[in-house]
């Protein structure tokens, strides 16, 4: 119990210190994972919209697929990337290994299956009349497509804050891919691996506090925009 | 909230964000990538001997320190440009084949075995092969690396010259972590365990593990430096790699190393040993 208080107490002074170390790695990290989240958006969105709105052979295959990605191990993805950015590798003539852009691309690789799984089922639970309701009215097929997310934003930004989750907490890949560089890749996550292997177990507690705060504050604000218009 | 309102955010979003990208990445040629042992980053020598190699030289360091196995590995494959590493079999097998160039000795401290203060197994006054004999028979939990690490190395090594092998008792259980993290485990579960000197003097306070046996001329734990060939993988960065070697044994490191831990541990955790025969 004490070691916990000894962590507070230390997530304090190094927050109130702002202890330019632990600031630096805490950006990082927001940066990292929320690029990926963007970028994850981004692949998610278009591959929910064009599995939900379109009907081919193999459908129910694809939504499968994308729901098994939902769990993708961050180590498995974090091996591959490793070794596909390889200097010897097939990528890496690239040279981002053990940069954050690696570590960006190793997490939207995580992250883009849960936006875009969620995101299906969210347009999927859409009434199927809406979409021909909207055509009828005229709209074209972009608009179509805008206002059916528009529509399902609560749960699309559900998925938005699953995918920023699941990157902002995971430590396997980032390790593997970016090597936990000081001053260069090194992340909230990380970070905290290497404190409780040197058994500096009140830093190990203040970063993951940060880390908490951090994901808190993020998901504040997407909350904020979840819920924003609707009565309590 | 309209189109475009999403639209501003989120350029603004992608802006800020993006600047992750654009920190001036220095050249590859500037770029060298050593691939070390948890020890000598855990203990905190390299948090102080890279920033002075940079400033030196210019070379920006990725630091990526995995256990010596892993570390000779990435060298096996090019992946990385110099290895500060300490498991000697491994190391020499990877110059006799090629793959490592100029190897030279940087450091020594030595592996140590620690225990419960009880020492259920009664290993203080022994020998290694001794101590570790004496845990076998009482089937005292013995807690092994078991990463490949130069550490699980040493081990292996030790139940070999004691006559014994261990692996699938129940007694002996493998934690396949570093040494920070071994070593808290088997501070938790009151286990024997081998570490060096270094990591286990920062660990130290926390840890509740008494040395119950060192000084056994076998424990010695000797680092070296190793350039990974050029000539085998063109992609190598062989000037950096070479700058890094003559940093490691230049004098003034030398003279670092040699009072580095002195001021927070009361010890030196590591010994200059450049230009000596091994």
């Amino acid at each position: 119990m004490d070691l916990i208080w000894e962590g507070l107490r230390k997530a304090l002074e190094l927050l109130l210190t702002l202890d330019s170390e632990v600031l630096r790695i805490t950006w990082l990290s927001l940066q990292v994972s929320g690029a990926a989240t963007l970028i994850s958006l981004a692949i998610g969105l278009t591959l929910a919209v064009v599995v939900a709105l379109n009907e081919f052979p193999g459908k129910r295959l694809v939504i499968a697929l994308l729901n098994t990605g939902m769990g993708l191990p961050p180590v498995v993805v974090g091996l591959f990337v490793t070794v596909l950015l390889w200097r010897n590798g097939p990528l890496g003539s690239l040279g981002i290994l053990y940069t954050p852009s690696a570590m960006i691309l190793a997490q939207a690789i995580i992250a883009s299956p849960i936006i875009a799984g969620i995101s299906l089922a969210a347009l999927q639970h859409l009434p199927q009349g809406l979409r021909l309701q909207i055509l009828a009215l005229g709209a074209s097929r972009p608009q179509m497509v805008w206002l059916l997310l528009k529509e399902a934003k609560l749960p699309l930004l559900a998925a938005v804050m699953a995918g920023f989750g699941g990157v902002i907490s995971e430590v396997g890949a980032s390790i593997m891919v970016g090597g936990n560089i000081k001053g260069q890749t090194r992340v909230l996550t990380t970070a905290t691996v290497m404190e409780t292997g040197k058994g500096n177990f009140d830093v190990a507690i203040a970063l993951s506090l940060v880390l908490l705060v951090l994901a808190f504050s993020v998901n504040a604000v997407l909350t904020h925009l979840q819920q924003r218009g609707r009565r309590p | 909230m309209n189109r475009s309102t999403y639209l501003r955010w989120g350029l603004a979003l992608a802006t800020a964000l993006s600047s992750v990208f654009l920190a001036a990445a220095p050249p590859a040629e500037k770029i060298l990538i050593l691939a070390t042992t948890t020890s000598t980053q855990d203990s905190g020598l390299l948090d102080d001997l890279v920033p002075r190699f940079e400033k030196q030289t210019g070379f920006t360091v990725k630091t990526i320190a995995v256990g010596s196995g892993q570390a000779i590995a990435m060298g096996k494959r090019g992946e990385a440009d110099v290895l500060l590493v300490h498991s000697p079999e491994a190391e020499k097998a990877l110059v006799t084949d090629g793959t490592g160039v100029n190897r030279r000795i940087v450091m020594h401290n030595d592996f140590i075995l620690l225990g419960p203060a009880a020492d259920p197994a009664g290993i203080a006054k022994h020998t290694a092969a001794e101590s570790l004999q004496r845990i076998a028979a009482a089937k005292a939990l013995f807690m092994s690396r078991g990463d490949n690490s130069g550490t699980h190395a040493m081990e292996l090594k030790l139940w070999k010259a004691a006559g014994l092998a261990p692996d699938g008792q129940t007694w002996y259980q493998q934690t396949g972590q570093g040494m920070g993290q071994t070593l808290a485990i088997a501070a938790e579960k009151k286990a024997y365990t081998l570490s060096d000197r270094g990591t286990y003097l920062a660990l130290q306070k926390k840890l509740g593990l008494p040395i119950l046996h060192e000084g056994d001329p076998s424990l010695r734990n000797v680092y070296h430096v190793i350039e990974v060939n050029p000539v085998r993988f063109p992609k190598v960065n062989a000037a950096g790699a070479r700058a890094f070697a003559d940093f490691m044994v230049s004098k003034a490191v030398q003279a670092r190393i040699k009072e580095f831990g002195i001021g927070l541990y009361g010890s030196p955790l590591f010994f200059p040993d450049a230009g000596t025969p091994e």
